[in-house]
């Protein structure tokens, strides 16, 4: 029965590389969805290498907001930094209710059409989770043992380096698995800015009234967002047993 | 008191002013939707107004640099808000050429920075004064006094943004009040089934894991998808069932809109409903079933009450949630705030994107407040969390 969870995922991974690799093998099954004579299948342009774009598109921003949401979260906690404190806890409360769409269209006019307003609006949301919770897990170390590490004479660059991100691991890590499933889905909205994502897929569904390509659109970043959360939880898992 | 050494924030501060000082502070455009051209402070303003504006900022920096006490920067960073929000206007109406009613003047980068940096100073003053719930609300209501006082000063008028309201007011309340409806009707609807739902869980953990997976695969699959998936079965719902046409059911427009926001919706109820009654403590229960009360007693006036914050929270997770995402209804029709950003997209007018895109931002952000404010008031323990 422990082996149940994982078959499913593996079959979900195996669906998933099929329909990206060889689309028409799943034509049947989304027929009964598109209009008599409308195409079923997606076809200007490949579903493997929009969901390539996509994925690459959400590694970029996601790579750039963990840098800096970590590195910003390690600087309001040392005394250097610990009048940012209350104002960045503030911020990131503030932040999170921006709408992703708002953002979007916002940067539009600043950056122009096409992936950059969707890589600038997916680095702000994805900023807020890994900030949080790194922030969350730095200042919440237990004191005991931070206080031992400096009586061993440790320096504030070594505590940092060899116990306090080591043991914070875990909780960053579960921040940039929230922050990489909410950026899949945003991506798709990129679309309407022209970017191209997975969302193009499905914003040409709802434009010719297809509802095939919407739900092979939204069924794609779906399987993806499944399997990535659970890949990502299974590195948590890892790096909690270790530490 | 003034403090020996200078303040980092203050520091951070005065860079931020010194470049956007420097940055254009309004754009003046042909007409709407061409590249516009640029005025610094001193060529947007009357020359008076321009000194009274950049000396406002001045001092205000300067209290930022010198001064640590959460008061005088939050007074100054106040001050500066208000006078970047006059000053715009004045700016506005200086800039547009007499008897040209398609010139638009529009806030440029150097006011957007401004208006960033000094809502930074307020926004630090508030934090190191920990207010109350009843003070925040307090401030709130201020903000929202003032500027609800300068929109119908008629201050802005001569703002593009304003120019794109005066042409389509009447569309832009009937869009604002679908855009509500969409996001506090699909909210409603969420607390009378998630809460029931959450209870169930809680009290059937063979329901919870099922209960749960199901609605954490509903929140993966994208927005704009799901809105879209919807159309299909409700288009048949209207069809085929009677009576469902004559409720307003359609297969597309604000139906898939608001049922696609129920579900994303029931995610964060149902699992903070669970949260919320997991955490009471095992006394309280104890306590409870020991005074004799019956099972629905203990859950109305023990366990609802004391899980109440946490659901709440939900609550608040949701709302924020749903107002930004009810702009999407706008693609398949529903209608909302959307419907301006989307059309400013399309045909490349910015001022357009700003009338849908600043309400949106505007009403999320009342609405934190406002129940981040609830939370604390209905937290039984007195300990708070920052910010």
């Amino acid at each position: 029965m422990r082996a149940l969870p994982y078959l499913l995922r593996g079959l979900l991974l195996a669906l998933l590389m099929t329909f990206l690799l060889v689309p028409q093998t799943m034509e049947p099954l989304l027929r009964p969805l598109a209009q008599s004579n409308a195409p079923v299948i997606y076809n200007q342009g490949s579903l493997l290498s929009l969901t390539v774009q996509h994925l690459l598109t959400v590694l970029a921003a996601t790579s750039a907001a963990t840098v800096v949401a970590v590195s910003l979260a390690i600087l309001v906690s040392r005394p250097a930094g610990a009048e940012f404190l209350p104002l960045s806890r503030s911020l990131v409360n503030i932040g999170q209710t921006f709408p992703p769409v708002a953002v979007l269209a916002l940067a539009v006019p600043v950056v122009g059409f096409g992936e950059k307003p969707t890589l600038i609006a997916l680095f702000l949301y994805g900023l807020l989770p890994i900030f949080e919770s790194t922030l969350t897990s730095l200042t919440t170390l237990p004191r005991a043992v931070v206080e031992a590490a400096r009586g061993t004479g440790m320096t504030g660059a070594q505590r940092l380096l060899q116990i306090e991100l080591p043991l914070a691991l875990p909780v960053i890590l579960s921040g940039i698995r929230l922050s990489v499933v909410i950026s899949l889905a945003t991506a798709t909205i990129g679309s309407t800015v022209a970017a191209r994502t997975l969302g193009e897929v499905i914003i040409a569904g709802l434009q010719s009234n297809n509802l095939a390509f919407v739900v092979q659109g939204g069924l794609i970043v779906g399987a993806l967002a499944v399997l990535i959360y659970d890949g990502l939880s299974a590195l948590e898992r890892l790096t909690v047993a270790r530490s | 008191m003034v403090s020996s050494n200078i303040d980092k924030l203050g520091a951070l501060i005065v860079a931020m002013v010194a470049y956007a000082a420097s940055s254009p502070f309004a754009t003046l455009r042909s007409n709407r939707i061409v590249q516009g051209e640029g005025f610094g402070i001193p060529s947007a303003l009357p020359a008076w107004m321009a000194g009274l504006l950049l000396t406002v900022i001045a001092l205000a920096s300067l209290v930022a640099l010198l001064r640590r006490e959460a008061i005088p920067r939050l007074v100054s960073a106040a001050a500066v808000m208000v006078a970047l929000f006059a000053f715009i206007g004045e700016a506005a109406a200086f800039l547009t050429p007499a008897d040209n009613t398609y010139a638009r003047v529009a806030p440029a980068t150097g006011f957007w920075l401004l208006l960033f940096t000094f809502a930074l100073l307020a926004a630090d003053g508030i934090s190191r004064m920990r207010p109350g719930p009843v003070m925040r609300l307090l401030y709130l209501v201020t903000a929202m006094a003032i500027i609800a006082a300068i929109l119908l000063s008629g201050l802005w008028a001569d703002l593009s943004v304003m120019k794109e309201y005066a042409v389509r007011a009447d569309v832009f309340w009937s869009e604002a009040s679908r855009h509500l409806v969409l996001a506090l009707g699909s909210l409603a609807a969420a607390v009378a089934v998630g809460v029931p739902l959450g209870i169930v869980c809680e009290r059937v953990p063979a329901t919870r894991a099922a209960v749960l997976n199901t609605l954490n695969i509903v929140q993966t699959i994208p927005s704009i998808a799901l809105f879209g998936i919807l159309i299909a079965p409700l288009g048949w719902v209207a069809a085929h069932v009677p009576g469902a046409y004559a409720l307003g059911i359609r297969g597309i427009g604000a139906t898939p809109a608001f049922v696609a926001l129920f579900l994303y919706s029931l995610l964060p109820m149902v699992a903070n409903t669970v949260a919320g009654l997991a955490g009471v403590p095992r006394e309280s229960r104890e306590a409870a079933r020991g005074i004799g009360m019956t099972s629905a007693q203990r859950l109305l006036r023990v366990e609802f009450p004391l899980a109440l914050p946490v659901i709440l929270t939900g609550i608040r997770i949701v709302l924020v949630q749903n107002i930004g995402l009810a702009t999407i209804a706008a693609l398949i029709g529903g209608g909302g705030f959307g419907t301006f950003v989307f059309q400013g997209l399309g045909q490349t007018a910015t001022d357009l994107v700003l009338l849908g895109a600043l309400p949106t931002v505007g009403l999320a952000f009342v609405s934190a407040v406002v129940l981040d404010a609830l939370i604390d008031m209905n937290s039984i323990s007195p300990a708070r969390k920052d910010a």
